[in-house]
């Protein structure tokens, strides 16, 4: 399975945290907002079928979050810890290959 | 060799910021500050200055592009007056909040309606809640040398907040005076270049400047701009002390003036420093037992040199050119502030004089020497008067 | 089966974990910015890195520097809501005296852009400064809660221009940025939009390798304000192409004579003459797009306002020198 591209902003944001004051409230951890795990605000879910994917790259492309990185083998892989749920990547995806269904809680 | 040539305090603040050697300057003319960036554009031309000038569309975007330059970890230095201040209210507050060092020297200028381009502090003293140093000048001379000060003040780590030098109009932006260029060396030694640890826009290291603050963090922001203004304090006299060694000029946050056994004490700001200087030879000559004060750093506010000052005398007569309706002179406030739980305090009346130009007379001191006279004598009746108002017209 | 590469760079600039609501297509924009500005900074110094972003306040600038935190892998300044140009100018102008190569990307709003913005942006313009500025256009002040701003379109639902017994919605037709922006004579300057993202990345290329100023604005969905499902975020911003709402233009050094005219699709009919577009049959209805929309729900009721709308539309193109026909 390939990583996130942002494993090494969450290693670093995890070990690196701190909510003590800059000057100016300036933010010295690029991309630290990962500590954020939005997943938990979705409600439905995309459920990824790798048989019907042609690797258009749609979906990776317009994910606002983003939540969809690739793989080795550049298929889409959707990381939840992020995922909103907003549908866009299904609505979008010309193959079906991403379905969305009611997220299990 | 410093060399002396005679200019208007306009000109002096072109020469401090061409010694200071801001990165990036954008200005935007205003009367009466025009002259600086008229001048700065000529050493620029003349190759005497190797800086970004960015010649904005207003002053809001001339502090913008300074607080943007800043951030990107450069000196920066601007200009303005007036409207052209109070048009740059909203990112002042922003550039302290962001603790960048910009330098703006203002020329001192009152406020419209009615459109007026003449001097008062109204526009300055305006400001005075942004978090922002405020030097004033009260000669050419102290022009240049507050600028350079005030970059010291500014970009020193324990306060990194933004800097404005005030300096009278007409009567310093457009007088002449003889004043003393320092050797650009020596500048450059006193003053150091400015490289931020904090502050920069570099691709290299990406940093998110200009956060949005939640209740969780919003206050600890501003508690962190009043401990640097605290951190001034020290910071300025050290600068003071550091520029005397450097230059031979000796600067005070208080400068006082026959002050020891002075029963009235003018306290005042700026060039009409100088005019109250000479009244108090006049009046110490007649016998009076008065004094002066000048307020050379008004933020952060002089608290422990007023109230030191309001040990040795019997009344604080405020000599303001500012007005804060329905409370007096903003000094008045603030000194009030400094001695209300002083046991012992003297008597402190507040006279509004010379905004929009007017010209304050020694007439015009003896009529606050007498209203002190009688306060003294009498008690408080009042604690603000306006001075010099053309009674027979309103 | 042989499999293309990704379309677009895999680095990343955008974090996730910011607060854009879901299926955010202001959020969209940004990512794919960002990294167009990585390819075209890497084309043209070989370091794809060589940018930084000065960001007007806004619903992208509250969703992604929250401190401690920052969805910013890239250096990144805000100051204000009207200002971001202004700012960008000053990083401009120190990058120069620094020796820095780069560009600087300027982002605001449409409100901060196109109302108390535009003196700002029309001074760096003009200015000339190394400065692509992008206004993501979601047509109101999202961040305040959704007020019309002078990009809303006619007939539009906002707080501020609630229809009602005398009022439409919005009564005004937007007005248009990005033909203000090619005035200034700029090297360049368009309007794209995340319903063609393709075509967005290359303009966002284009603009960050002309030496000077550029100005691109791109249509955003906004679910929130718009009141549309969150999936359908492209879908809507790609139909507001097709049916003529949103037209595709690049204008160079200010040369409305030789605008060029992108293809809408949607299967619209494009005449051409020596190379020029000069007009568009369109097959797709107006409708098509606004129904997807509950901001522009109360116009089904008066269809003489879709009219009004439609004639806007069609002087809009004629300003691009395109004769339209709507169906
Ligand atoms: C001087 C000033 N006036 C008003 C505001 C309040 N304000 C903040 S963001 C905003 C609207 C932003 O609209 P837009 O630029 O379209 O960005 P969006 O939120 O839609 O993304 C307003 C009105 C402000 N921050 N500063
Ligand atoms: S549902 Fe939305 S947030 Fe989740 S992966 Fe798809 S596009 Fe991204
Ligand atoms: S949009 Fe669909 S087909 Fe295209 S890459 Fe994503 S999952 Fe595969
Ligand atoms: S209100 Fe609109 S523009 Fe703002 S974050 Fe939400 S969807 Fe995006
Ligand atoms: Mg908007």
């Amino acid at each position: 399975m390939a990583e996130s591209p942002f494993k090494a902003d969450i290693e670093r944001v995890e070990k690196e945290y701190s909510e003590k004051m800059t000057p100016g409230a300036i933010v010295y951890l690029p991309g630290s907002s990962v500590i954020n795990k939005t997943g938990s605000w979705r409600v439905f879910m995309p459920e990824f079928h790798k048989d019907k994917c042609v690797r258009c790259y749609l979906c990776y492309v317009y994910c606002p979050e983003p939540a969809i990185y690739l793989d080795e083998e550049n298929y889409p892989v959707f990381d939840y810890d992020y995922c909103k749920g907003c549908g866009v990547c299904a609505n979008e995806c010309p193959t079906k290959a991403i379905v969305m269904v009611r997220e299990k809680k | 060799m410093p060399i002396k040539k005679v200019m208007k305090a306009n000109e002096a603040a072109a020469w401090a910021a061409k010694l200071a050697k801001p990165k990036v300057i954008a200005a935007f003319p205003i009367t009466p500050s025009t002259l600086v960036p008229e001048k700065i554009s000529e050493f620029i031309a003349d190759g005497e200055l190797d800086a970004e000038f960015i010649k904005v569309e207003s002053e809001h975007s001339a502090i913008s592009a300074c607080v943007g330059a800043s951030a990107a970890g450069v000196r920066t230095f601007t200009a303005t007056a007036s409207q052209g201040l109070a048009l740059m209210h909203e990112i002042l507050f922003i550039a302290a909040g962001m603790r960048l060092p910009i330098v703006i020297a203002v020329g001192n200028r009152s406020l419209s309606a009615p459109i007026n381009i003449w001097n008062d502090w109204q526009d300055s003293i305006s400001e005075r809640d942004t978090g922002w140093i405020q030097f004033y000048a009260e000669n050419n001379q102290e022009a240049l040398d507050l600028i350079i000060a005030a970059y010291k003040a500014a970009e020193d780590e324990r306060v990194l907040l933004p800097a404005m030098v005030g300096f009278d109009a007409f009567i310093l932006t457009h007088t002449v005076e003889p004043v003393e260029i320092p050797d650009q060396e020596v500048v450059d030694e006193f003053l150091g270049e400015y490289v931020p640890k904090h502050a920069y826009v570099d691709p290299k290291r990406p940093i998110t400047q200009g956060s949005l603050g939640f209740p969780a963090h919003y206050m600890e922001t501003r508690y962190k701009v009043w401990e640097a203004m605290e951190n001034a304090r020290e910071v300025i006299k050290e600068v003071f002390d550091k520029f005397e060694k450097t230059f031979g000029r000796r600067y005070h946050i208080i400068e006082e003036y026959k002050t020891d056994d002075a029963e009235i004490v003018l306290v005042t700001m700026g060039s009409l420093a100088g005019t109250v200087k000479e009244f108090v030879d006049k009046k110490r000559e007649e016998g009076v037992k008065i004094g002066a004060a000048k307020i050379t750093v008004y933020r952060p506010f002089p608290i422990e040199e007023i109230r030191a000052l309001a040990k040795k005398t019997k009344v604080l007569a405020l000599l303001e050119k500012d007005i804060s309706f329905s409370v007096g002179g903003a000094v008045f406030a603030d000194t009030s502030r400094a001695l209300i739980n002083e046991k012992e305090k003297p008597i402190i009346l507040d006279f509004i004089l010379g905004l929009g130009g007017r010209d304050v007379t020694f007439q015009n001191l003896e009529e606050v020497v007498d209203i002190a006279k009688k306060a003294l004598e009498e008690g408080v009746k009042e604690e603000v008067y306006w001075i010099g108002l053309r009674k027979e017209i309103l | 089966m042989a499999v293309r590469k990704p379309p677009i760079t895999t680095r990343e600039y955008w974090a996730p974990g910011h607060a854009a609501c879901a299926g955010c297509g202001c959020a969209i924009a940004l990512k794919l910015a960002t990294k167009a500005f990585s390819e075209a900074m890497e084309e043209k110094y070989g370091d794809p890195n060589a940018f930084a972003i000065a960001q007007a306040t806004g619903c992208m600038e509250v969703v992604s520097a929250v401190f401690p935190y920052t969805a910013w892998k890239v250096p990144w300044v805000h100051v204000a809501f009207e200002n971001a140009a202004a700012a960008a100018s000053g990083i401009d102008a120190a990058w120069k005296k620094l020796g820095y190569k780069g560009k600087i990307l300027a982002i605001g709003g449409d409100g901060g852009t196109a109302d108390i913005g535009i003196q700002a942006l029309s001074g760096m313009l003009e200015r000339w400064h190394n400065v692509v500025y992008l206004m993501y256009d979601n047509e109101a002040y999202m961040n305040t809660g959704i007020q019309r701003s002078s990009s809303t379109p006619y007939g539009a639902w906002t707080t501020t221009s609630p229809p009602g017994k005398y009022s439409i919605g919005e009564d005004k037709p937007k007005k248009w940025v990005a033909l203000i922006a090619a005035a200034h004579q700029i090297p360049y300057a368009a309007t794209a939009s995340i319903g063609n993202p393709f075509d967005f990345v290359k303009k966002m290329k284009k603009a960050a390798k002309v030496d000077g100023p550029a100005f691109v604005q791109v249509h955003c969905t906004c679910p929130t304000g718009w009141k549309s499902p969150l999936e359908k975020s492209v879908e809507i911003a790609r139909l507001a192409i097709e049916t003529g709402i949103w037209p595709l233009f690049e204008i160079e050094n200010g040369d409305f004579h030789n605008i060029k005219i992108q293809s809408p699709g949607g299967g619209a009919k494009v005449k051409r003459e020596g190379g020029k577009v000069v007009a568009i049959e369109f097959k797709k209805p107006v409708e098509e797009y606004l129904k997807l929309q509950g901001r522009f729900k109360h116009l089904f009721k008066q269809p003489e306002a879709i009219q009004v709308m439609k004639e806007q539309i069609k002087a809009m193109w004629k300003v691009l020198g395109v004769d339209v026909i709507l169906p």
